[in-house]
């Protein structure tokens, strides 16, 4: 039913149409909104059966999730940024015990310093924790996305993570179409375990594994989220003919046909990126954008196949590997092994900071006019960083910088 | 030492020999040959672990109380990687281990998983070391209390980290030496004025049953899983397991040292509920913190090369400060 609403309230309604049977749910900025709704829905008996746990922490959150899916239940939660990382050893056990459970993440930067705003520091950095990582694009595909999640999880056994722009996708208010129950109920099977607590089967979980076996187990893990680059086109051509529209997929290539420059990114920043793309066409430029929705497993073969005819690339990315650069460019490298492009990484909107049209007009230009360094920060304020390390080689305690830096801002009002 | 121990048994209303006289229905679940063996046999415990015996009744009652229908969640330890290494496993009831620091969680989970099928009559058992429970599993632990989850949690205290090579825990008692708290210095051992009682924390989140038990009374721990199985939300079971590795014991003393903690004091058996103790195990032959600590070679410096005796006095006073804060002394003592 197309209705204006808040993303997090369409994603929480979708979710519940998928019929989860636990709910673990601890606050975090900003993904709060997401467990409020469910709380609601879950209290209200809107949605049953299904147990909606309060938990002391998102360690706990994943904790429970883990023993939920394990006795057979569909298990969600949802988290952001510092609560991600507060549950890492939990990502990689479910994961590691191949369990399907679904989780929303607002992607939100890391501290210190805090920061509660937008970037995708939080789930990069969890990249190589086994779990499937799906990054919608704007509020309509971070809704469809889930019914998708939990089929991909639970057809491979594997944990997926559905990652929607913090504020920016899940405090906006726009016009969506949310899934209806029967839809979801014919796209969306009842869970049925590959492994299950059970008394009258009784098996061991999470037992040792030495030196014979690690690596064999470990390739498996391997293998499924290769088998999840076959699962994540056919479910989303699924969801496209039930639903009717088009979410998901590996890749989503705009323009990219004749394209000489093409730029890569993940997120809501593609809405930004194609009119940008748009506008420039209107210039006779030629170039064009690629979404990846699925980093992990990362589509090798389909970046490769838009990107290969094209004379240069620009990564721009929400997240940044410090003391090399960028995270997502690592892995479009790979896709390019053996083709020779100019390949750029563009480390932008980090923190919350808005990525504008007329910065992205300002960085391609100057990609196309060969101006743009390997590694560019957009919109990076030089003056500011050079005064604070300025300050750091005149004195040894020139004090934390973070706040040396706000004062400075500050003073320069 | 334990030669030289004088052994009387006692046939009037204990368990401890005899068994076979009682009728059936008063015999421990261990002595039945349909026992659910729920931990069975070939694991690769040390000689005379008290955790491995501890588990194996609480296991077995719980499934008798649960007609068999019992789910556990273990934490990372000693009881995990004994029982589950690949690819052998000697758990004849559905088992799961997560990690180390959230077996309540995960049990929580599955309690929750059970709920929401209906599946109430599938009972849910979470447990873990002192570390994983006293430590590092606290906070999942404080929160599996607070909520009422419905799920039986036993803390296997063997006093340290034993499988990583015996390290100091927040259950570690005063004076004991542990690879981080060497017997050195001025004050060898863990330092006094640390530590925590996990039983008495449980029992400030009021939740319906707390008890503690050791493996020296192990038909009283029988009957306190029994009692902790016929009611629902919240259970936590407190089980002084002793460590022949990391407490210096021999093999053949587990159970001995057990009852030398719950005689000196040191080891308070109680139950409590909803925040209020219940009941008590009265200390029928009082024994002196030293017959406690001398055989344990965690203790050692406390006697060599002389005696500590102001050490040794303190840790007394310890014993009796539990003796008169449970009202643990037997009105009868025996002599």
């Amino acid at each position: 039913m197309l209705k204006q609403t808040e993303g997090s309230r369409a994603v929480a309604e979708t979710v519940a149409y998928c019929r989860p049977e636990v709910i673990a749910a601890y606050p975090i900025s900003p993904q709060t909104h997401i467990v409020e709704e469910l709380s609601r829905l879950v209290k209200s008996g809107a949605l049953k059966p299904c147990e909606y746990v309060n938990v002391e922490s998102e360690f706990a959150a994943m904790s429970l999730c883990i023993g939920a899916s394990a006795a057979g239940a569909r298990a969600y939660t949802a988290t952001a940024s510092q609560g991600l990382l507060y549950m890492v050893e939990a990502l990689y056990n479910a994961s590691g015990l191949g369990l399907p459970i679904v989780m929303t993440v607002a992607n939100r930067a890391i501290g210190a310093p805090i920061n509660i705003w937008n970037d995708h520091s939080d789930a990069m950095s969890q990249r190589d924790s086994g779990w499937i990582q799906l990054y919608a694009r704007d509020n309509q595909e971070a809704a469809d996305l889930h019914p998708q999640a939990f089929r991909l999880a639970e057809e491979l056994s594997l944990p997926v993570m559905v990652c929607m722009d913090g504020f920016v996708l899940t405090h906006a208010w726009e016009r969506i179409e949310v899934p209806e129950q029967r839809q979801v109920d014919a796209f969306l099977p009842p869970y049925e375990p590959r492994q299950v607590l059970d008394p009258d089967e009784p098996v061991s979980i999470g037992a040792m594994v030495g030196p014979e076996a690690f690596t064999e187990v470990r390739y498996l893990a391997h293998a499924k989220q290769m088998q999840a680059l076959e699962a994540i086109p056919r479910v989303a051509e699924d969801f496209r003919r039930v639903f009717g529209r088009a979410s998901g997929g590996l890749v989503q290539p705009y323009l990219c046909e004749d394209a000489e420059t093409i730029v890569v990114a993940l997120g809501s920043v593609l809405g930004t990126i194609c009119d940008v793309v748009d506008e420039m066409r209107g210039r006779g430029v030629r170039i064009g954008a690629l979404g990846i929705t699925s980093f992990r497993p990362f589509p090798l073969d389909a970046v490769r196949k838009v990107l290969g005819g094209a004379r240069q690339v620009v990564v721009l990315e929400r997240a940044l590997a410090v003391g090399i650069g960028g995270i997502v460019s690592a892995n479009v490298r790979t896709a390019l092994s053996g083709i020779q492009l100019d390949g750029r990484t563009v480390i932008a909107g980090l923190g919350g900071r808005a990525i504008t049209k007329a910065s992205l007009h300002r960085l391609f230009d100057d990609a196309i006019a060969g101006r743009l360094e390997p590694l560019t920060f957009l919109d990076l304020d030089t003056g500011l960083v050079e005064r604070e390390l300025a300050r750091m080689a005149r004195t040894r305690r020139s004090g934390p910088s973070a706040e040396n830096i706000l004062r400075d801002v500050g003073s320069n009002r | 030492m334990s030669a030289a121990q004088q052994v009387n048994f006692y046939q009037v209303g204990t368990f401890a020999a005899g068994n076979r006289l009682l009728g059936p229905e008063l015999q421990s679940d261990q002595s039945d040959p349909a026992r659910a063996n729920a931990l069975t046999s070939g694991h690769r415990a040390c000689q005379g672990c008290g955790e491995a015996l501890g588990a194996r009744y609480v296991l077995d009652a719980a499934q008798r109380a649960a007609g068999g229908k019992v789910i556990a969640v273990n934490a990372t330890g000693c009881l995990e990687v004994f029982s589950t290494p690949y690819p052998e496993t000697s758990w004849q009831l559905p088992w799961l281990h997560s990690l180390f620091g959230n077996a309540p969680a995960v049990a929580a989970g599955v309690a929750a998983a059970l709920r929401a099928k209906g599946r109430t009559d599938v009972r849910v058992v979470g447990q873990g070391g002192d570390g994983g429970s006293v430590d590092i599993g606290f906070g999942c632990l404080s929160g599996m209390f607070e909520r009422g989850d419905d799920v039986l949690y036993v803390c296997y205290d063997n006093e340290a980290y034993m499988n990583t090579g015996v390290q100091r825990s927040g259950a570690t008692p005063p004076a004991a030496r542990t690879a981080t708290t060497q017997a050195v210095g001025e004050e060898p051992g863990a330092a006094f004025g640390q530590g925590k009682s996990l039983p008495l924390i449980a029992m400030a989140h009021e939740i319906p049953y707390v008890a503690t038990a050791t493996v020296a009374g192990l038909r009283d721990l029988e009957a306190k899983v029994h009692r902790a199985m016929g009611m629902r939300g919240a259970r936590y079971l407190h089980v002084l397991v002793p460590c022949p590795l990391g407490w210096g014991t021999a093999s053949c003393d587990t159970v001995r040292i057990a009852r030398l903690a719950e005689q000196s004091g040191l080891f308070p058996v109680f139950e409590a509920e909803h925040g209020e103790v219940t009941d008590v195990t009265p200390i029928r032959r009082r024994v002196p913190v030293e017959e406690y600590l001398r055989p344990q070679k965690r203790y050692a410096h406390l006697f060599e090369p002389e005696p500590h005796t102001d050490v040794i006095a303190r840790i007394q006073r310890t014993a009796d400060r539990n003796i008169a804060r449970f009202g643990l002394q037997a009105e009868e003592a025996v002599p």
